[in-house]
């Protein structure tokens, strides 16, 4: 099992939800030897991934590939097929509430009419039943108050307190990704799951948001999979990254995984991948999979009458 | 000014004025029961604009058409044929139209196609019945004069009723409207929770509209509440300003028609259509100063394209 390396622990308060009982020895994540079908498809098979607590791993791979499908396998949004799932040492889906997850793609609509930090406190009470009290003493008062002050101290960790009181709708790309992130933050969750949290960012947002997810993991000691479609702006964070091709997935350090021999075998294919000067990689040749179409419309249900369109 | 003996004249002595207008008992009726349906409408609408459900909403207003035919086909009271139809109609755009993971015009399509059915039952049910229909009138405009004792205690409990259901589900309604995928990922039923808003929806559409007609009810269901959140983005002050509004629009156009030869409905929505167009301005002009002021480095960034 791959072990994180050993962090500086925050200050006492900001204890991962999920870090209870004998943390160092359950990982946040471990998939053993899992497989997932959808409408009659193998979408990827022994498939194995160990994130350690407190680590920041990439998940990378072609569109088609299955990362936001593993993300949903790792929430028990899908079933999987045969295998094993263990997510903050308990079956996928008993854990959600000590995950934070951002999913896929979101913008809002120009005309909602919810301010930033309004989202961000559905993150926290959205699931709860009922109204508050808008008390101001008392034991729900006190409650009140702490929601309020654990939901501006997370939209202050991603540095949205500029903007958190405007209208979500109108505010741009950048700064709805950063909301969101904080949405998925404010419960201080044990792992963060997110599903392309750079896509349609531009490059200097990029960068930021990926540093930000950096302090965040190691400043909240949190562990992180992240998917993406570009490893390169987050190459000077990431503990390990996993590729997903082919149905299958090699998991590892930057170097031992993205480099021409390891991507050529998973594939089944010639990769070629070539650094800049810069540092950047950049791969070569590899093979678009067929989109599946799944990803985005299998959320509401799980299970899923929609096949492949 | 005198009072002349023809019927009751304006002056400016508001506090007569508006004691005279609670001298008859129909009016203190109108005015209880116009209230009661502005609270509750103005907070299910609130959400209903929010969900941009103001087609489904729409629609089920038109479910009290085939409901009064039918109810009168069979020769049962008219309020069965409300609930019944509001009822149905919330669960065939539920199941059939509002599924999370259509897109938006799928969606209202298929709410067009459940509106087009239910207007062609109605159609049926009126040649079926043969005679004229003499409430049809009142389906479409109401009768908010002619407000009983009974009538004002049945609508005081439904109104109550969703008012509560609607607080219960707040939350995670709110959630599941603004953020599906993130809500679904926390375990929350978001489709359940849709035909539930609907079903909510159609109740308090059928109760309302009764009393003050499909036209009325649906003016009350989107102006306040599209005015309340034009002019501010805070849950709790914008249900405020939308209950407020309601029951500014209602009380100000049932005052104005006792004075005056036209009937309530009139009043009530052109007031709410005024109210939405001055809100709407003062959100446009609120929006331009603020862009006035603010620093260029602090502007919006070209906004990406809108998924629903």
């Amino acid at each position: 099992m791959m072990m994180a390396p050993q962090r500086a622990s925050s200050a006492g308060a900001e204890r991962p939800a999920g870090a209870h009982g004998p943390r160092a020895a359950v990982a946040a994540v471990e998939v053993r030897d899992a497989a997932v079908r959808l409408g009659g498809q193998t979408i990827w098979r022994e498939l194995r991934l160990t994130v350690a607590r407190g680590e920041f791993v990439a998940l990378l791979g072609a569109n088609g590939a299955g990362k936001s499908t593993l993300l949903k396998a790792l929430l028990g949004l899908l079933p999987v097929a045969s295998g094993q799932i263990r997510v903050l040492g308990r079956a996928a889906g008993e854990a959600n509430r000590a995950i934070g997850y951002l999913p896929q793609r979101r913008t809002f609509d120009p005309s909602t009419r919810l301010r930033g930090v309004d989202i961000v406190q559905l993150g926290l009470d959205g699931d709860r039943w009922g109204l508050p009290l808008p008390l101001r003493w008392g034991r729900l008062g006190e409650r009140t108050r702490s929601d309020r002050e654990q939901v501006w101290r997370a939209v202050e960790m991603v540095g949205a307190g500029p903007y958190a009181r405007r209208p979500i709708g109108e505010l741009s790309g950048g700064e709805q990704q950063r909301l969101l992130i904080a949405q998925a933050l404010v419960r201080r969750p044990g792992l963060l799951l997110l599903d392309e949290p750079l896509d349609s960012l531009d490059l200097p947002n990029q960068a930021a948001v990926a540093a930000l997810v950096a302090k965040i993991c190691r400043e909240r000691d949190v562990a992180v999979l992240l998917v993406a479609h570009d490893v390169n702006p987050l190459l000077p964070y990431l503990d390990r990254v996993a590729y997903l091709a082919a149905g299958r997935a090699v998991e590892g350090t930057v170097q031992e995984v993205i480099n021409s021999a390891t991507l050529s075998a998973l594939y089944g294919v010639p990769i070629e991948v070539l650094r800049a000067s810069d540092g950047r990689l950049v791969v070569v040749g590899q093979p678009e999979a067929p989109a599946h179409h799944h990803d985005r419309h299998l959320l509401a249900d799980g299970a899923g009458d929609r096949h492949a369109d | 000014m005198r009072t002349e003996p023809t019927g009751p004249t304006i002056g400016w002595d508001v506090v007569r004025d508006v004691s005279q207008v609670l001298e008859y008992h129909f009016m203190v009726n109108a005015l209880l029961a116009g209230g009661v349906v502005a609270v509750m409408a103005g907070l299910v609408g609130w959400m209903m604009v929010l969900r941009r459900e103001t087609f489904a909403g729409h629609t089920l207003a038109m479910m009290a058409f085939p409901g009064a035919s039918g109810a009168a086909l069979l020769g049962v009271p008219a309020a069965w044929g409300y609930f019944a139809f509001c009822g149905a109609g919330a669960l065939a755009i539920g199941r059939f139209a509002g599924a999370e993971r259509r897109s938006w015009s799928e969606r209202s399509a298929n709410t067009g196609a459940v509106q087009a059915l239910a207007l062609a039952m109605g159609f049926l049910f009126v040649s079926l019945y043969g005679g004229v229909l003499g409430d049809l009138e009142s389906v479409l405009f109401g009768n908010l004069l002619g407000v009983s004792d009974t009538q004002l205690l049945g609508l005081t409990g439904v109104a109550a009723a969703a008012v509560v259901a609607l607080a219960a589900l707040a939350r995670p309604l709110l959630f599941a409207s603004v953020d599906s995928d993130a809500a679904a990922a926390r375990g929350l039923p978001v489709q359940a929770l849709s035909i539930s808003f609907l079903a909510l929806l159609g109740l308090a559409v059928a109760a309302t509209s009764q009393i003050t007609g499909v036209m009325l009810v649906f003016a009350l269901l989107v102006a306040p509440a599209a005015s309340a959140q034009a002019l501010t983005a805070r849950p709790l002050p914008s249900l405020g300003i939308t209950v407020a509004l309601g029951l500014l629009v209602v009380w100000l156009g049932l005052g104005i028609s006792y004075y005056s030869v036209y009937p309530a409905g009139f009043f009530i929505t052109v007031i709410s259509f005024a109210v939405y167009l001055l809100a709407r301005l003062f959100a446009m002009a609120l929006a331009r100063r603020s862009r006035e002021r603010a620093p260029a480095a602090s502007r919006p960034g070209p906004r990406r394209g809108v998924i629903s």
